[in-house]
C-alpha cells in the first residue's frame, strides 16, 4: 500500500500544474487573476512565485485574446495551459476554440496540430445565477477535433492533466465549481490517469446511473437512496465527454438493462440526449424500458437558493427516474 | 351395475370403450385392431392401465385380479376375458 | 346488433381465456366460421358463430379471462362501423346499440385517407359522434404499416406493448407474449413481467399461477426446446447406470396388492418413486438446484414426475416431500397428478417446485434412458422395462424381474462417486420393499 495524503480537489489540481511546469518547461499557465491573485478559484495560488510572471501570466480580460495567444502558442510549440474563468465566459473565445483549435490540423492538411489546454469552471450549486452557473460542456462535447474531460474525483483532478498535456490536440477540461472544496485522501504518488475510458464509480446489476462531473456526487447520492429501496444501481462516471466511451455504457446497459443518464446541462440537444442516443443505436434490444434523463430545468438559472436547487438534478430526482425506469 | 350374467360381447366391447374413453377421450377405436396391444397402441402407462381396470371393473361389476391383466391386453382378450367371467 | 359471448364448452367451464381473435373489425362472419380461440383451462377450442354479421368491435384482448356469458365482441349488420382497441380488462356488453357513426369524412380526413392509402369504412372514429379524425386515420396507416412486420398476428389494433429487451428475453425463455395478459395500466411488458411468466411456466409452459391452462402445442415445444438446449449446453452430464433385481418387491407388491381393490393398489413405478425419494433424502447433493454457480440443496424431496402429454409434450410436475408420503398416499398423488397433468389442471407449485425429476420412459418398452437434467436441479432418475432375465442369484442362474435404473448427473454438483452411491441406495431400498 502507498502512501496517502489528505487533499483537496483544488489542491490536486495545483500539484498538477506543478508536477507539470517541473517537468516541461514548454509548460506555462494564462488567463485572467491566475498571478497575483491566485486564480478565481485559488488554484494557481502560490504558482507565480515558484514559476514567475513568465510561465504564471496574468491576462487582459479578453477570452478571445488569450485563448488565440494558447492557440498561437501551442502551434508554435509551446504546451500552454489556459485558464477560462467559467465555462460562460469562454463563449467569447468560442470562435478561437472552435474556428481554430479544432479546425487548424484539418485545415492545414495535418501540418498543424494545437496541443493547447485550455481549463474552466462549469456548474451551478454556489447561487451565482444566470451568467456564471450554466454547464455547457456538452457543446463542446459536439465538436469535432476537440477532446473534452470532466474531472469528478480527485485522481482524476490530480491525473488528467498530465495526459491532457501529452496529447497533440486541444483538450478541454471542464472543472465542475462545487468540486474545488472537496477533500479526500489521495496517493502520494498519483500521476498521469488514462483519458480515455469510463469509470464504473459503485457496480450495481439493476440500473446504469451515467453521469460525469459535477452530477457524479449526487448520483453516488441516489445510488444509496436506491438501495435501501432494495435496487441495485451502477454509476458510471464517463470522465471524458469526447470522445464517448460507448463501450463502457453500452456494457453496462447490458448488464442492467435500464439507464439513467445524469447531466447538469440542459435537456435538449445535450450530452444526455446524444447519450440516450447512442444507447437506442447500440442496445435498444438490451432495454427494459425507455432511457431516462435527469437534466437541468430549461431556465437560465436562479439566484434564489431553493429555486437553483429545484432546477438542478438532485439525487431524490436521479432515484425516482431509476425507479420510473424498473416500473 | 350391469346385470353379470348378461354381458355379451357387444356389451363387453361397449364397456370396454367406455373405460378406455374415460381416460383417453379421443381415442380412435376405429383404427385400433382387435389384437393389438392396448399398451402400445394407445399409449397406455400403468397408471392409464391401472384407471382402465377400475372403470372397467366398476362398470362390469366384475372382480379384477392383478393376475388377470395379462388377459386385459387387447380388445379382443379383454372381450373374452368379460364374457367368461359371465359363465 | 348482436353480441359473442364467452361460450360455455362444458357443463363445468365457468370461464375461459380467450387466446386468439381469428376476426377483426370489419370482417364478415357466416354462421358456422370460426372467429377466437378460447383455452378452457383442459383445451385450446375454437370457437364458432352462430349468427351472421360483421364485426364491429372486439370488446377483450387475448390473454383476458373472462366468465362465460360474458359479451367478447360485437357483430352488426354492416361494415361502416367498426372497433375501437380491445381494452386489458373485460368490458362490460354495451347496453344498447350505439348510433352509427354518420358516413361523412371531412375532406381533410378523405385527402389523408386517401393519401396514406387507408379505407375509411375500416376506420374508427374517435372524434365526436364516431367523426373519423385525421389523427385515427394516421393511426389506421401505422397499423397498416406495422402489420406485416408482426411475426404473430396479434388482436387487431391491440399491439402488444413490450419492451425490446423483454422482448428478446421472451424469445430466449420461449415465453409466449401473446399469453401474457398486459400488465395493468397500459404500461408495457416488461423483463421482470417475462421473468415471471417464465419461472411459472418452466417445461409444462403454463400461464396462470394457481391453475395452468394447457399450454399450445408449439408453445410447449419451444418451452421444451430452449430449455433441454440450455440444459445440454450448460451442464456437464454424466450417465450411470445399473441393472436392479425387482423380483422381491414386485413379489411383495403383488401379495400386497392382491387382497385390495383397484383403486388401491400399487404399481411398480410407486415404490420406485419413493425409493429414489428417500435415497435422495439420504444423499441431499443430488437434490436441489444449481443456481449463480454453487448447488443449493433442497430442504424436501419434491420429485418431478416426468409425464408426457397425449399428443406431444411433456411436463415434469412435482410430488410433494415424496420421501415422507406412506406409499398409498404416494401412489394417491401420483395419480391424481397425472391425471390433473394430462388435464391441463397443474398447479403453479407442482410446476415450479421439483427438486429432483425421475421419468419411467420403461413403461413405454426401453431398456435404457439416459435423460436430460431439467436446469436448474442437478440430477435426474431413469428407469428401464422391467423384463424377465436369467439371472444368477446365490451362485443359481433363476429368472427374475430387472429393471436398469439410470442417473444423469450434473458434474458441477456432484461427481460420479456421490452419484454411483445415490443409485446403489436406490437398489438396495428395493430390496426391502417393506420398508418403502
Amino acid at each position: 500500500m502507498t502512501d496517502t495524503l489528505e487533499t483537496t480537489y483544488r489542491e490536486a489540481l495545483r500539484e498538477a500544474i506543478r508536477d507539470a511546469m517541473r517537468a516541461d518547461d514548454r509548460v506555462f499557465l494564462m488567463g485572467e487573476d491566475v498571478g497575483d491573485y491566485g486564480g478565481c478559484f485559488a488554484v494557481s495560488l502560490g504558482l507565480l512565485e515558484e514559476f514567475g510572471p513568465d510561465r504564471i501570466r496574468d491576462t487582459p480580460l479578453s477570452e478571445s485574446a488569450f485563448v488565440g495567444a494558447g492557440i498561437g502558442a501551442a502551434i508554435a510549440g509551446m504546451r500552454p495551459i489556459v485558464e477560462v474563468m467559467t465555462v460562460n465566459f469562454s463563449l467569447l473565445a468560442l470562435d478561437q476554440i472552435m474556428n481554430n483549435a479544432a479546425s487548424l490540423l484539418h485545415m492545414s492538411g495535418g501540418q498543424f496540430n494545437v496541443p493547447l489546454v485550455i481549463r474552466m469552471t462549469t456548474g451551478a450549486g454556489r447561487q451565482l445565477a444566470a451568467q456564471h452557473s450554466h454547464s455547457l460542456e456538452g457543446w463542446y462535447a459536439h465538436i469535432p477535433g476537440l477532446r473534452v474531460l470532466t474531472p469528478a474525483t480527485l485522481e482524476d483532478a490530480r491525473g488528467m492533466l498530465a495526459t491532457a498535456l501529452g496529447d497533440p490536440d486541444p483538450v478541454l477540461i471542464f472543472e465542475h465549481g462545487s468540486l474545488y472544496a472537496m477533500k479526500g485522501t489521495l496517493a502520494a504518488d498519483a500521476g498521469a490517469v488514462d483519458i480515455d475510458h469510463a469509470a464504473i464509480r459503485r457496480p450495481g446489476t439493476d440500473v446504469s446511473l451515467i453521469t460525469y462531473g459535477g452530477s457524479l456526487g449526487k448520483t453516488l447520492e441516489a445510488a444509496v437512496l436506491l438501495d435501501q429501496d432494495g435496487v441495485s444501481a451502477e454509476v458510471l462516471d464517463l470522465r471524458t465527454l469526447r470522445p464517448l466511451d460507448d463501450e463502457a455504457i453500452m456494457d453496462s446497459v447490458r448488464r442492467t438493462h435500464h439507464a439513467v443518464v445524469v447531466d447538469e446541462g440542459w435537456r435538449t440537444g445535450s450530452i444526455s440526449a446524444e447519450i440516450s442516443a447512442r444507447i437506442m443505436e447500440q442496445a435498444l434490444y438490451d432495454l427494459d424500458a425507455p432511457v431516462e434523463r435527469v437534466c437541468t430545468a430549461e431556465v437560465p438559472l436562479p439566484y434564489a437558493k431553493h429555486l437553483e436547487a429545484a432546477a438542478l438534478p438532485q439525487p431524490a430526482g436521479i432515484a425516482a427516474a431509476a425507479h420510473r425506469t424498473l416500473g | 351395475m350391469t346385470d353379470q350374467t348378461t354381458l355379451s360381447p357387444d356389451q363387453a366391447r361397449a364397456a370396454i370403450r367406455d373405460a378406455i374413453r374415460k381416460i383417453i377421450p379421443d381415442a380412435d377405436f376405429d383404427s385400433l385392431a382387435e389384437d393389438a396391444s392396448f399398451q402400445s397402441a394407445l399409449e397406455l402407462d400403468s397408471l392409464d392401465f391401472l384407471s382402465f381396470v377400475e372403470q372397467l371393473s366398476a362398470a362390469t361389476g366384475i372382480r379384477i385380479d392383478e393376475s388377470d391383466y395379462p388377459d386385459l391386453a387387447s380388445m379382443a382378450t379383454s372381450v373374452a376375458f368379460l364374457t367368461r367371467s359371465n359363465q | 346488433m348482436a353480441t359473442f359471448t364467452m361460450p360455455s364448452l362444458g357443463a363445468d367451464m365457468e370461464e375461459g381465456t380467450l387466446l386468439e381473435w381469428l376476426v377483426k373489425p370489419g370482417d364478415t362472419v357466416r354462421k358456422g366460421d370460426i372467429v377466437a380461440v378460447v383455452d378452457t383451462a383442459k383445451a385450446a377450442v375454437e370457437v364458432e358463430t352462430f349468427v351472421d354479421g360483421v364485426v364491429q368491435e372486439l370488446l377483450v384482448a387475448p390473454g383476458t379471462t373472462v366468465p362465460v356469458g360474458q359479451a367478447l365482441a360485437t357483430f352488426g349488420e354492416t361494415a361502416t362501423t367498426a372497433a375501437t382497441t380491445p381494452t386489458a380488462a373485460p368490458v362490460a356488453a354495451p347496453t344498447g346499440p350505439r348510433p352509427a357513426p354518420p358516413p361523412v369524412h371531412s375532406p381533410l380526413v378523405r385527402r389523408q385517407a386517401e393519401r396514406l392509402g387507408v379505407d375509411l369504412t375500416h376506420v374508427v372514429g374517435t372524434g365526436r359522434a364516431g367523426v373519423v379524425t385525421r389523427r385515427d386515420v394516421t393511426r389506421a396507416a401505422e397499423a397498416i404499416a406495422t402489420r406485416p412486420a408482426r411475426p404473430e398476428p396479434s388482436a387487431p389494433g391491440a399491439r402488444i406493448r413490450v419492451a425490446p429487451y423483454a422482448r428478446r428475453l421472451a424469445e430466449e425463455l420461449g415465453v409466449d407474449l401473446s399469453a401474457l395478459a398486459p400488465p395493468p395500466g397500459g404500461e408495457p411488458i416488461r423483463a421482470k413481467d417475462v421473468r415471471a411468466a417464465a419461472a411459472k411456466t418452466t417445461v409444462a409452459g403454463t400461464t396462470a399461477a394457481e391453475t395452468a391452462h394447457t399450454p399450445r402445442p408449439d408453445a410447449m415445444r419451444g418451452v421444451i426446446a430452449n430449455l433441454m438446449a440450455r440444459s445440454k449446453r450448460e451442464v456437464p452430464h454424466y450417465y450411470l447406470a445399473t441393472t436392479i433385481d425387482l423380483t422381491r418387491a414386485l413379489d411383495w407388491l403383488h401379495e400386497r396388492n392382491r387382497d385390495l381393490p383397484v383403486s388401491d393398489r400399487l404399481v411398480p413405478a410407486a415404490l420406485m418413486l419413493k425409493a429414489t425419494a428417500l435415497a435422495a433424502q439420504a444423499r441431499p447433493a443430488l437434490n436441489g438446484f444449481w443456481i449463480d454457480g454453487s448447488f443449493r440443496p433442497a430442504d424436501q424431496v419434491h420429485l418431478g414426475i416426468a409425464i408426457s402429454l397425449r399428443g406431444g409434450g411433456l411436463v415434469a410436475p412435482a410430488l410433494h416431500d415424496a420421501a415422507n408420503l406412506a406409499l398409498t398416499d404416494l401412489m394417491a398423488q401420483m395419480r391424481d397428478l397425472v391425471t390433473r397433468a394430462r388435464g391441463g389442471r397443474l398447479r403453479g407449485s407442482e410446476i415450479s417446485d421439483p427438486t429432483l425429476t425421475v421419468t419411467n420412459l420403461g413403461e413405454q418398452g426401453v431398456e435404457l434412458v439416459h435423460g436430460v437434467i431439467y436446469p436448474p436441479q442437478v440430477a435426474l432418475v431413469g428407469f428401464g422395462r422391467i423384463v424377465e432375465r436369467p439371472w444368477a442369484v446365490d451362485g443359481l442362474i433363476g429368472v427374475r424381474s430387472v429393471t436398469t435404473a439410470t442417473l444423469s448427473g450434473d458434474h458441477r454438483a456432484t461427481d460420479g462417486f456421490t452419484g454411483a452411491r445415490f443409485l446403489a441406495d436406490i437398489e438396495q431400498r428395493l430390496q426391502q420393499p417393506e420398508e418403502l
